[in-house]
């Protein structure tokens, strides 16, 4: 698998939003949304992305997908740069990778059908006549589990999980390669993330699908994704496959936030291992090592240098000194 | 079952359009001053289209030995002017007036603020320079800046409307800007980015559809707003000159015969304040019913 070129590639990514304040609005500090991200995603394989909430793991979904400018590093789309493209010459590219987004209720626009609204995406990349987007919005529609009644539909006459497969089906429309799935089951409950879930397992074998899965749900991280990024305030703290990471955790951070996943098992008291102290603030970066203002066992050098990002064992790397 | 649904893949489209156009209308009927402003302003339309069946005299048409007859005269019966004129028809005529006026200048009011508002929503580039524009229309007084217009164009009703247009402009485009930047923001844009879309696919058919609800409240308010202007643009001699039966002219003839002939100033005063009074309900019980949160509710 790794002998292969990566489907994508970032190098150093980062994004850093301006803090603007004063007389002049002169740019003050920056929130470091996304630090240093080098990443390599392989074909047909589910990346799972996890962290808590405001670690930059959106942010770094919507700015490979160029919804977001970066600051500085590379993607790399099939080992061509496409970080500077303009909006023309990214349209070829949008075409192959596309995103399915977190809140169902508000990713399709209310006052337009189903049908029309995946009829607009063919329309925008295909010449195709009328009876063939039709056909296709059908089938489309019959794929993601919806019946070809919903065409007509509009979305506030559809449940959460249908709106969901909706916005599946408009990711899927134009054959992508690879979908950036942000926290694309966190709004749908219990039941119905396991259809979802299974809907996009079979699509991934169907079309041959990449995804990168982005979630704070770790339950469903490990039952979808081969390798897992595991992002604390924008940086990335351990990268491994699924089994490496959730039996073998080695950065102190992925194992609290492992022991903090909810498990049902009757008269077992587990250990849990409780963070002190809040996140700290991305516009006030810590120095050295990121997690060092929480982490139980910093040391003194921990608040100095920056930790390296080393293969601890094949597949399997971590930012941290004490490992 | 598959030719079944594939017999059924054309029907409905018409019948859920039609469900959400009822349902808005629904509400909207449940509101009892909006259906009171309703009926005086479909009452107002017949008026202004059927005129010349409506009425028995010209409104042009003086008769010097019948002036300042009162209201319920056998001949005329909202009385004559002071020439002698019949009110009833004046009132009927001025009702075109008003209508076309008002119509005319919120339309191209609309079209302008539309305009800069998607734009300065849009593009964070423009919104600056946009924006000022705007605040300097904002900073006179709104008669006073369709004085100055009029002042520049000459007076005459055409100005009046064109005047009263400028003035709408700055209120549509700061209601337009605000809605743009809040449904920019939404995910369902940010899916058509992610697409593909251009620029103006996404301005037109993602964003303008979804804030129409306020610029129609905001052009049926604007409507009452622009009769009462053009009404007092007319009172002042901006506007419509003599003898032209504008309500604002009306108003200001029978202001000389206050004691004498009070109806004269009064009919037209009272026809002025139900047609705005009429479209402020309207306006206001169409914001409750175009509320798109009240559509996931029925």
């Amino acid at each position: 698998m790794k002998a292969q070129q990566p489907l994508l590639e970032t190098r150093g990514l980062k994004k850093y939003y301006p803090i603007k304040g004063g007389f002049l609005k002169r740019t003050k500090n920056h929130v470091k949304a996304v630090q240093n991200i080098s990443l390599k995603v392989y074909k047909g394989e589910t990346l799972g992305i996890v962290g808590e909430s405001g670690c930059g793991k959106s942010t770094f979904g919507r700015t490979i997908l160029g919804l977001e400018d970066l600051t500085d590093g590379s993607i790399l789309f099939r080992g061509e740069h496409i970080e500077h493209l303009s909006d023309r010459k990214l349209k070829k590219y949008k075409r192959d990778m596309q995103m399915i987004f977190q809140n169902p209720f508000a990713s399709l626009n209310p006052r337009q059908r189903i049908g029309s609204a995946l009829d607009e995406i063919l329309v925008i990349h295909m010449k195709q006549s009328k009876a063939e987007r039709d056909q296709s919005v059908k089938n489309l529609l019959l794929e993601v589990g919806l019946k070809e009644e919903h065409y007509h539909r509009y979305p506030h006459e559809l449940s959460g999980g249908q709106r969901q497969r909706v916005g599946i089906a408009r990711a899927i429309a134009l054959n992508p390669s690879l979908i950036v799935c942000d926290e694309a089951v966190s709004a749908l409950d219990v039941s119905v993330q396991a259809q979802v879930i299974k809907l996009l397992k079979e699509l991934q074998v169907a079309h041959d699908l990449t995804y990168i899965f982005i979630s704070h749900d770790l339950g469903v991280v490990r039952h979808l994704c081969d390798r897992v990024l595991v992002m604390y305030l924008g940086s990335m703290v351990e990268l491994g496959t699924s089994d490496q990471i959730y039996n073998n955790a080695l950065h102190p951070y992925t194992g609290s936030l492992l022991s903090a996943i909810p498990r049902p098992v009757p008269g077992r008291k587990k250990e849990r291992i409780k963070l002190q102290g809040d996140l700290p603030s991305a516009s006030n970066y810590p120095s050295g090592c990121p997690f060092h203002t929480r982490c139980p066992i910093a040391q003194e050098h921990c608040k100095m240098r920056v930790p390296e990002w080393r293969e601890v064992e094949p597949g399997h790397f971590v930012a941290c000194h004490e490992v | 079952m598959q030719d079944n649904a594939a017999l059924n893949w054309k029907k409905p489209k018409a019948k859920k359009k039609e469900k959400m156009l009822i349902q808005t209308i629904k509400r909207l009927l449940k509101n009892k001053l909006a259906v009171l402003g309703l009926v005086i302003i479909v009452l107002q339309v017949i008026l202004a289209v059927f005129a010349p069946v409506l009425v028995n005299y010209s409104p042009y048409e003086q008769n010097l030995s019948e002036t300042q007859l009162g209201i319920g005269s056998p001949e005329h019966l909202l009385g004559t002017d002071n020439y002698g004129r019949d009110i009833w028809s004046r009132l009927v005529y001025g009702t075109r007036i008003s209508l076309i006026v008002g119509i005319s200048s919120v339309g191209l009011g609309l079209i302008g603020g539309l305009t800069l508002g998607l734009l300065s929503g849009y593009y964070r580039k423009l919104d600056g320079v946009i924006m000022r524009i705007v605040d300097l229309l904002f900073a006179f007084p709104g008669i006073l800046l369709a004085m100055l217009i009029i002042a520049i164009l000459g007076t005459s009703i055409v100005n009046v409307a064109i005047a009263i247009s400028i003035w709408s402009i700055p209120g549509c485009a700061r209601i337009v800007r605000g809605s743009v930047l809040s449904i920019k923001k939404q995910e369902y844009i940010l899916a058509m980015k992610s697409i593909g879309a251009s620029n103006s696919r996404i301005i037109l058919k993602h964003i303008l559809p979804n804030c129409l609800a306020p610029i129609i409240v905001f052009a049926t308010m604007r409507m009452a707003t622009t009769i009462l202007s053009t009404s007092a643009l007319s009172f002042l001699g901006l506007g419509a000159q003599p003898p032209t039966p504008e309500w604002g002219a009306m108003i200001a003839d029978g202001q000389d015969f206050m004691w004498t002939a009070p109806h004269m100033s009064i009919v037209p005063g009272i026809a002025i304040m139900l047609v705005v009074f009429a479209f402020n309900v309207v306006g206001d019980g169409l914001r409750d019913a175009l509320d798109p949160n009240m559509n996931l509710d029925v």
